[in-house]
């Protein structure tokens, strides 16, 4: 049903139908599971990829000042290239580790590679800001750097990475839509192979009400647990 | 030159003196910038013996803060001889500077307490670190804060308190380990007047209870004349006048102490008359 033949209130009135969500429903499966993945993928890769950034930097814990720097230039690199590049950069590798170049499994190696320097790069600045005056007072206190990280820096950045989490998130669901066109599924796929191929514009209104109420759900409950915990730490 | 000032000068010779608990020798430190290059401390001699409170006075840039960075190490010294009790801190290893570390206890002007953690919390830290048990950890933090009136906020986070109790747990945290040295850098510098008192009071109390060594640095020629019992005198890194705080105050000789006693004198006679008005 589209908006050539048929009034725009009938349109979205079957945008809610039941033949429309056939369609959609199992997307939304598809998309939460590529989004999931992608998401556990991102929390450990980037926290551990941004925390290496903040302790080796010329000013870091224990600079490695020639690392830092080829590691960064890694970090940017896949940061300046467009999400769709990557996907399609990717798809060979896709093909070596898991055998095809297609499915949510597939496309989750594109999704990680575009994700985790991003969210790395958060994280590096969250950490960035808890003052130097907790580090020092750590420090003086004979802090090793593990503890230093796990007892100070990441629980004191806390509200921060919890933030900066959201904003991958939510960049995770857009990419995720973006990889659907390229054979992985999802509501991204929904949208364009029924909504723009096909003119179904009810199935498109659908799709990207789904998307917009997924991003909705994650923003309003990152932004409230950060809020949670700083106000539980009586910070506001 | 009055007796004191010779006192003084004798004093100072006996640098290698087997009593003095903490003995700073020769320190050199200087800072590289792209542009220039600061020279920060020019050649320091200190002792400072158990038990005491020894405060040192300066205004801003004359190196004070350096200073005492340099002795739990946060600051690498050029060249020198930093010793507390028995070690020799500038040939530490990392490791063991570590554990070095653990028996220094430092506060800070801005106390640096962790907001992610409960007072109680930010009294264990320290002894977390040093890999206390649990029972150990909880009978330790409790007589800590008995010992800085803050029994009753064991459950608060430091964003709940004020200054001066925030600086109170900044101190229990500082001696939850039982250092044997105790640094104070600044730390009334962000307290109003009164508060300053109550900390400084406390300081003086855990001296006599637990006869703790407390080096202590300040702008502040009143807290010195309140709290320490010797006193040293830093003028562009350079220690220009040391010596009891009684001596120095009634007879100062270098450019600097004679300022601090005239700014101090100024301030206490408006003080009074203020005082005098109001009544």
């Amino acid at each position: 049903m589209n908006l050539h033949n048929r009034g725009g209130f009938e349109v979205i009135k079957s945008a809610f139908g039941p033949e429309v969500w056939a369609i959609v429903a199992p997307a939304i499966l598809d998309t939460l599971y590529m989004t999931v993945l992608t998401m556990i993928f991102t929390l450990v890769l980037g926290l551990f990829l941004g925390i290496v950034l903040m302790v080796t930097a010329e000013e870091g814990l224990q600079p490695r000042p020639l690392f830092n720097k080829a590691l960064g230039a890694v970090v940017n690199v896949l940061r300046s290239l467009p999400s769709m590049i990557l996907i399609i950069l990717t798809l060979p590798l896709s093909r070596l580790f898991i055998g095809k170049a297609y499915g949510p499994e597939a496309c989750i190696f594109a999704l990680v590679v575009s994700c985790v320097p991003m969210f790395a790069r958060l994280v590096e600045s969250s950490i960035l800001e808890v003052s130097k005056g907790k580090i020092e007072a750590a420090k003086a206190m004979g802090t090793p750097n593990i503890p230093l990280i796990t007892k100070v820096l990441i629980p004191e950045a806390l509200p921060s990475l919890i933030r900066a989490y959201t904003i991958a998130v939510i960049a995770i669901i857009s990419v995720t839509a973006l990889a659907g066109s390229f054979g992985a599924g999802g509501l991204g796929d929904v949208a364009v192979r029924f909504g723009y191929s096909r003119f179904k514009t009810d199935i498109l209104i659908a799709a990207v009400l789904v998307l917009v109420i997924l991003v909705q759900v994650v923003q309003f409950i990152g932004d409230g647990l950060s809020k949670y915990i700083t106000k539980k730490r009586f910070l506001i | 030159m009055s007796y004191a000032a010779s006192h003084r000068s004798k004093e100072s010779e006996n640098i290698s003196d087997t009593s003095s608990f903490i003995t700073v020798k020769d320190l050199y430190k200087t800072f590289h910038t792209p542009e220039e290059k600061v020279e920060v401390l020019k050649g320091i001699n200190l002792t400072v013996s158990k038990g005491d409170i020894f405060g040192i006075i300066g205004f801003s840039g004359a190196g004070k803060s350096t200073l005492i960075r340099c002795l739990n190490r946060m600051e690498i010294a050029d060249s020198g001889v930093i010793r507390i009790g028995e070690h020799q801190i500038q040939d530490l290893p990392k490791k063991e500077l570590n554990l070095y570390r653990q028996k220094i206890g430092m506060i800070f002007q801005h106390f640096n307490l962790f907001d992610s953690r409960t007072v109680f919390q930010n009294v264990a830290y320290p002894l977390e670190i040093a890999g206390y048990s649990k029972k150990e950890i909880k009978h330790r933090v409790e007589s800590m804060l008995e010992l800085v009136e803050l029994g009753d906020k064991i459950n608060s986070y430091p964003g709940q308190l004020s200054g001066g109790q925030k600086q109170r747990v900044g101190i229990a945290r500082a001696l939850a380990n039982q250092p044997d040295v105790l640094l104070s850098d600044e730390a009334t510098s962000a307290l109003d007047p009164q508060t300053t008192l109550s900390v400084l009071d406390l300081l003086k109390d855990i001296n006599r209870k637990l006869g703790l060594t407390i080096l202590l640095i300040t702008h502040e020629l009143d807290v010195i004349k309140y709290t320490c019992n010797t006193m040293a005198v830093l003028e562009k890194g350079l220690i220009v006048e040391k010596g009891p705080v009684r001596d120095i105050f009634f007879n100062p000789t270098s450019e600097t102490a004679k300022l601090f006693v005239k700014i101090n004198a100024n301030f206490s006679a408006k003080q009074w008359v203020f005082e005098g008005e109001a009544i």
